[in-house]
């Protein structure tokens, strides 16, 4: 992946995730209408981006990490390893969630499942082999060396912080417009009607993204 | 299986449910008591309620089960609407099969009825073993769907004695999991569930444990206030008891319990058998306060009824009265009307619960009794009385069927009871349906539940 195209997908992940009722718009149409209050709505953006980013992160720095103390090859072949295998389980298991929680949360409760949410369906993981390419483009602008052979320090860290934050941004206006409009407008009788069920797409994502990442 | 899209009858809100296409099959589980000749199993009864078709009325399939003696009872959903609840969603599994429980032989009965739903076919059977070895429960009771698995009340425990409480059952395999509380608290006696799903707040009914109700109604017990009169509250989040509602000793037997469906509204109904005082029966009123706190009044009082003692059972002899036994109620989905069965005197009564501090009385039908006996219009008098109630999701229609629990029916109906099940028209005026009457020969439905949820089966998420 060269140029802008990493930045355009980490966005678009973000996009997709932020689409995903499960992934929060829907627990914050949930939360306003049970209060009557579109406050209610807003309020809860923030911890779901928040856990969300936080379960990105974990990935982010195991992917930094592992960048720095092994070559590139091996962090293809771990990353690939470890996206077909969640892969399969998400085949398996589509339904595998958290299961603590209950309607009534406080802002660490609520960001607290966003991280579980985003993490039982491996957001972070998805998002993982374009962090690699975002890191690789950078080095690749930055005089040709690939991610495992620059100085990891400083660059990677900002470059990976920046991906993340776009992705989260995407994922956060997107999941904002929709809770907002779905509260204001159309209200939850579309969920019936247009919450197609991904449960295969998004685990072959992961299988494809494996593969892909296993030979780049 | 998982779907493409949700599972139609899955519905974010009671409005929504209230607004689909009315129910066209019901389902009804019905009790061999071996009165009719060979004893044989209960079995699952598929009843046409559609009134275009040729067969409306009428028994269209059955599934007997696999062993005799049974005692199916109560019923409910592997999945249903709090699938779309928002912290735990996962709207593309089916509605697709009914877990029916033997109240006496504890086996739990996994039936499909989605393959053919005029055909049910049998999906699995969970032990009585699997369900005291995991669970530590016995006698399974009221099924409820969870947003994060299936529910189950138990009476008590493998020897008969208590505690009842709940176990969960997974959603994918049905095996049993666990029993679900982590700190009962005082609970000690258990019956019927149900939860304000919004507000992270189960509530508890009481009966008796299996030893106090299995060979009938234990008259000593009765008198001594020694059965059920307490609501319990508990943590969902915490799976804690937080609170025992005592309803007052002499408030016997606080069976069904119907929550408001709006999830906002954080009240419910609860149904009390018979008070020792009177021998009335009665509807509490429980709310939850903000602070978590539950309070309960009554606000319905059903009289006795004097009759002469040849009239009654050798039980009520003494009493010179006939209790009115309400044993089931009934909450509409949109949460306006409440429906009461009174089993002993043979009367189900309409009540509008708009207000539901106040509920007023709109409507009134006998059929049956222990002492009237009143009779429906396409037959004679009738033997039981309205028992358990359900309403279709709209509000408009409304079935009742006759049968309580086998040792129970002998005491009440010493000439034993013949099964039936009838229709009443709720849109408007409260009058039975002249020419629906399903006949069960030999056999006594319990509970109906109707194709895509009722108003006592699903949950729902958001208010409208």
């Amino acid at each position: 992946m060269h140029g802008a195209w990493p930045w355009i997908l980490v966005a678009l992940l973000g996009a997709y995730h932020g689409l995903n009722p499960a992934m929060g718009w829907l627990f914050a149409v949930g939360l306003g209408m049970q209060d009557g209050d579109r406050r209610s709505v807003k309020r809860a953006l923030v911890p779901i981006a928040i856990g969300h980013e936080a379960s990105i992160a974990v990935v982010a720095a195991l992917v930094l990490g592992l960048g720095v103390v092994t070559d590139q090859s091996i962090l293809h072949m771990v990353a690939g390893g470890v996206l077909v295998g969640f892969g399969l389980f998400r085949f398996a298991r589509p339904r595998a969630h958290p299961r603590w929680t209950r309607m009534r949360v406080n802002r660490g409760e609520l960001t607290w499942w966003s991280f579980l949410m985003s993490s039982a369906h491996g957001a972070g993981l998805m998002v993982a082999p374009i962090l690699i390419g975002v890191g690789a483009a950078d080095a690749t602008a930055d005089g040709g060396q690939t991610l495992g052979h620059v100085d990891v320090g400083g660059l990677s860290v900002i470059t990976t912080v920046l991906a993340v934050s776009v992705h989260v941004a995407a994922m956060l206006a997107v999941m904002g417009a929709i809770s907002l409009v779905v509260y204001d407008r159309f209200g939850t009788a579309l969920l019936r009607k247009t919450w197609l069920n991904l449960d295969w797409l998004w685990a072959g994502a992961f299988i494809v993204a494996g593969v892909v990442t296993f030979f780049t | 299986m998982a779907l493409l899209k949700p599972d139609p009858t899955f519905h974010a809100s009671p409005g929504e449910a209230a607004a689909a296409p009315p129910e066209t099959l019901g389902y009804v589980v019905t009790l061999n008591t071996g009165t009719n000749g060979d004893k044989a199993p209960d079995a699952l009864c598929v009843v046409d309620l559609d009134p275009s078709s040729s067969s409306y009325g009428t028994v269209v399939g059955r599934l007997d089960m696999p062993e005799i003696g049974d005692e199916l009872h109560h019923f409910g959903w592997n999945a249903c609407s709090s699938a779309l609840c928002p912290w735990a969603a996962h709207p593309h599994v089916e509605r697709r099969y009914l877990l029916i429980p033997g109240l006496r032989s504890s086996r739990l009965h996994v039936v499909d009825v989605k393959g053919d739903p005029r055909q049910p076919k049998l999906e699995k059977v969970v032990e009585a073993d699997e369900i005291a070895r995991k669970a530590g429960y016995s006698r399974p009771h009221t099924i409820h769907c969870g947003p994060d698995g299936i529910y189950v009340s138990a009476l008590g425990a493998p020897d008969g004695d208590g505690p009842g409480g709940i176990f969960l059952l997974d959603h994918e395999n049905f095996s049993v999991k666990s029993a679900w509380e982590q700190d009962r608290g005082p609970q000690e006696l258990a019956y019927d569930f149900w939860w304000h799903i919004a507000y992270d707040t189960i509530v508890t009914s009481e009966w008796g444990t299996p030893n106090m109700v299995e060979d009938g109604l234990i008259g000593e017990l009765l008198l001594g206030n020694k059965y059920g009169h307490q609501l319990h509250v508990w943590d969902w989040k915490k799976r804690k008891h937080v609170q025992a509602v005592d309803l007052g000793a002499e408030h016997q037997m606080v069976l069904e319990l119907r929550p408001a469906h709006n999830p906002r509204n954080a009240y419910g109904f609860v149904g009390v058998v018979t008070s020792t005082a009177d021998l009335s029966a009665s509807v509490f009123l429980w709310r939850r306060a903000d602070d978590g706190t539950v309070s309960a009044k009554k606000v319905i009082s059903i009289p006795a009824e004097p009759a002469e003692a040849d009239q009654l059972p050798p039980l009520l002899q003494p009493f010179g009265a006939v209790p009115p036994l309400v044993t089931d109620i009934a909450l509409s989905v949109d949460d306006s009307a409440l429906f009461v069965s009174c089993w002993g005197t043979g009367e189900i009564k309409r009540y509008d619960v708009t207000d539901p501090d106040n509920p007023r009385e709109t409507g009134s039908v006998r059929l049956g009794g222990i002492v009237e006996r009143t009779a429906h219009p396409a037959a004679g008098a009738l033997k039981g009385g309205p028992q358990m109630v359900e309403v279709s999701r709209d509000g408009k229609r409304i079935y009742l069927t006759n049968s309580l629990y086998a040792a129970w029916d002998e005491q009440f109906y010493p000439e034993g009871i013949d099964g039936w099940m009838v229709k009443l028209d709720a849109e408007g005026d409260f009058r039975l349906d002249p020419d629906f009457f399903l006949e069960f020969h030999g056999e006594r439905p319990h509970q109906v539940r109707l194709e895509g949820g009722d108003a006592s089966s699903d949950s729902y998420c958001f208010p409208d």
